[in-house]
C-alpha cells in the first residue's frame, strides 16, 4: 500500500483553496485586506483616532473569525457546486485532515490583511510578551471556535447562496454587533449584558485586557479564559459528532 | 468495465455514493473485493476513485492544478504528484492546455480533466457517475475511446442512461430500476433473456385488432411509441403486413435499447434475474 503524506492532503487543500485562487485571480486579494480595514477605519474615524487600538485589535479578531465563517462558504461551495467533497470523502483524506487544510487555506487567504494588521499594531498597540502570547492564544481559539461552526454548518448546506447568507449573518453577529471594535463599556445597560452571549466579546475583553486597555480583575479574566476555551470544546465536540462527512 | 443502466431517479447515482462510502445506506450490506462499504471505508478508500455526477473543474484552477491537488488529497508528495498529473493530462490529449483555467475549456475538456484526476491515481476501481452526459454526440464518442482505454485497466463502474453507451463500453451489464436491480449480466445474456432478436418500432400507430393479432412482445414506451419485439420470421411477416397497410416503421436486430423498454417496462420492480435477497436489495 502506498505511503500516504498527510502534509500532502493539508497542502492540497491550502493550494485549492487559497493559493491557486489569488494566483489565479489577484483581484480577491484586494477584498481579503478591505474587508476588515473598513470597520477598523469607520471606528478610527468615529472617534477621532482614540479608538485605533482596540479597532486594531477588534479587525484582528474579526478577520480570524471571518476566517472560520468563511470556511463554512467555501466548504459549501466546493461541496455543492464542483463536488470536490464527495471525490474527497472517497479518497485517503479523511474529514480532521480536510477540515484542517481548509481551514489552514482560510488563514492563508487572510494573510494579506492579517499582514497590514501586524503593522498597524506594532505601531498601535502595546504588548508584553506575555501580552502577546495571551492575544494570540485568544485569536486562535476565536479561529478554532468559528471554523468548528463553519465546518458543521457546511456539510448541513446543499445551496451556495443559503450558505454565504449564514456566513454573513453570523459574521454580523459575532463579530460587528459584539463590542470587538471597542470597548464594552461603550454598550449602555442593560444591552451590555446581551454582548456577552457572544464569544467573541470574551475575546475581545481578554485581547483589550492584553494590551492595557481594558484592566481585568484576575477573577474575570479567569471566567473570560474559561468561557472561551469551552465554548470552542464544544463546538469541536459538536463539529466531531454531528457534522457530517459521510452523508446518511 | 461494468456499466450500470436506468432510468433517472432509478437509484443509480445512490448506489453509486454508497458503493463509493459517500453515502451510509439504511439498510443492507454491500462489499467491493470483500472489503465492507459501511464498516471499513477508510481501508476502501485507499482503493477506489470516483467522478461525481454533476461534478465540474474549479473554474479558478488550471487541469495540472486541478489533477496535481487531487493527487496530493490522495497522498502523493509533490513532485510525483505533478510527474504523474503531466502525463495523465498528455495522455488525455489535455497537455496543450494544462495550464489554461478550466473556466476557458469546453464541455467535453472540462470532463476530460476530471477523468485526468482518477485516471492518475493509484485506485484499482474508478466510479464514473454519467460521465457523458451533456456531452454532444461527437464528444461522447470521443470519450467512450478514452472510457474503453481506461476499463482495459482498471475495473470501471459506469453509470449511463445512454444505453448505446453501455452497449459501447461494457463487459458487464447491471439494470437497475426503482432501486432494484432487474437484470445482471453481459450484453448477450440480456438479449438470450429477451428471447426476440427482432425490434420494430411503429411511426404511425395500426389498429389495435392487428397489435392483439402479433406474436411477440408489444411494448409502448412512455413516448406512446409502440415498439414489437419479436422472432425474425414474424417480423418480416409483420413488415409485409405493415407495407401493404401503408404504415410507416423501423425494423432492426434487437438492441440493447430495445432489451431496455422490455426489462424495465414488462419486469420492473419483480427483482427478476438476480438472486433475490439481502444482497439484492441494497438500495
Amino acid at each position: 500500500m502506498q505511503k500516504r503524506s498527510r502534509f500532502s492532503q493539508v497542502l492540497a487543500a491550502i493550494l485549492v483553496n487559497a493559493v491557486y485562487e489569488m494566483r489565479n485571480y489577484p483581484i480577491v486579494l484586494i477584498n481579503t485586506v478591505l474587508s476588515p480595514l473598513s470597520f477598523l477605519l469607520l471606528i478610527v474615524f468615529v472617534s477621532r483616532g482614540s479608538l485605533i487600538g482596540e479597532a486594531v485589535e477588534g479587525a484582528f479578531i474579526m478577520s480570524m473569525f471571518s476566517s472560520g465563517m468563511g470556511l463554512q462558504a467555501d466548504l459549501s461551495h466546493l461541496k455543492n457546486d464542483f463536488k470536490l467533497q464527495d471525490m474527497v470523502v472517497s479518497s485517503p483524506t479523511g474529514w480532521l485532515t480536510y477540515m484542517v487544510g481548509i481551514a489552514i487555506s482560510e488563514i492563508v487567504y487572510s494573510l494579506p490583511a492579517l499582514t497590514v494588521l501586524a503593522v498597524l499594531a506594532h505601531y498601535y498597540l502595546v504588548l508584553s510578551p506575555v501580552g502577546v502570547l495571551e492575544f494570540v492564544a485568544v485569536l486562535l481559539l476565536m479561529f478554532l471556535a468559528s471554523m468548528a461552526v463553519g465546518y458543521t454548518l457546511s456539510t448541513f448546506s446543499s445551496d451556495i447562496v443559503q450558505s454565504f447568507a449564514f456566513s454573513r449573518l453570523l459574521s454580523t453577529l459575532f463579530s460587528t454587533i459584539p463590542p470587538v471594535y471597542y470597548p464594552i463599556t461603550y454598550i449602555p445597560l442593560p444591552f451590555r449584558y446581551l454582548a456577552y452571549f457572544s464569544p467573541t466579546t470574551y475575546a475581545a475583553e481578554l485581547a483589550q485586557s492584553a494590551t492595557g486597555y481594558l484592566p481585568l480583575p484576575v477573577a474575570i479574566m479567569v471566567l473570560d479564559w474559561s468561557v472561551l476555551i469551552a465554548v470552542t470544546v464544544i463546538l469541536f465536540m459538536i463539529a466531531k459528532t454531528k457534522a457530517r462527512w459521510r452523508e446518511v | 468495465m461494468f456499466v450500470l443502466i436506468g432510468r433517472n431517479g432509478s437509484g443509480k447515482t445512490t448506489l453509486v455514493r454508497i458503493l463509493a462510502t459517500e453515502l451510509e445506506p439504511t439498510s443492507g450490506v454491500a462489499t467491493i473485493n470483500g472489503i465492507d462499504v459501511v464498516n471499513e471505508p477508510r481501508r476502501l478508500r485507499e482503493k477506489i476513485a470516483i467522478v461525481p455526477q454533476e461534478a465540474r473543474p474549479i473554474p479558478w484552477m488550471t487541469p495540472m492544478q486541478t489533477v496535481l491537488s487531487y493527487l496530493l488529497w490522495r497522498g502523493f508528495n509533490y513532485v510525483e504528484a505533478r510527474e504523474k498529473a503531466s502525463e495523465s493530462l498528455k495522455r488525455l490529449g489535455l497537455s496543450g492546455y494544462s495550464n489554461t483555467l478550466n473556466r476557458m475549456l469546453s464541455g467535453g475538456m472540462k470532463r476530460k480533466v476530471l477523468v485526468a484526476t482518477v485516471l492518475s491515481s493509484e485506485a484499482e476501481i474508478i466510479f464514473l457517475d454519467e460521465p457523458t452526459t451533456g456531452l454532444d454526440p461527437i464528444s461522447r464518442r470521443e470519450f467512450w475511446e478514452i472510457l474503453r482505454e481506461i476499463g482495459k485497466e482498471r475495473f470501471t463502474f459506469l453509470t449511463t442512461h445512454y444505453l448505446e453507451e453501455a452497449e459501447q463500453l461494457a463487459d458487464q451489464i447491471g439494470v437497475l430500476d426503482s432501486g432494484r436491480l432487474i437484470r445482471l449480466g453481459t450484453l448477450e445474456d440480456l438479449r438470450q433473456g429477451v428471447n426476440y432478436n427482432y425490434s420494430m418500432k411503429l411511426l404511425s400507430k395500426p389498429a389495435p385488432d392487428f397489435l392483439a393479432s402479433l406474436k411477440g412482445e408489444i411494448v409502448t414506451g412512455r413516448d406512446g411509441v409502440v415498439r414489437i419485439l419479436t422472432a425474425e420470421e414474424e417480423a418480416f411477416r409483420i413488415s409485409r403486413e405493415l407495407s401493404k397497410g401503408g404504415f410507416k416503421f423501423t425494423i432492426n436486430p434487437i438492441s440493447l435499447d430495445d432489451i431496455f423498454f422490455y426489462l424495465v417496462n414488462r419486469e420492473g420492480g419483480k427483482g427478476v434475474g438476480v438472486q433475490e435477497g439481502p444482497d439484492a436489495e441494497e438500495e
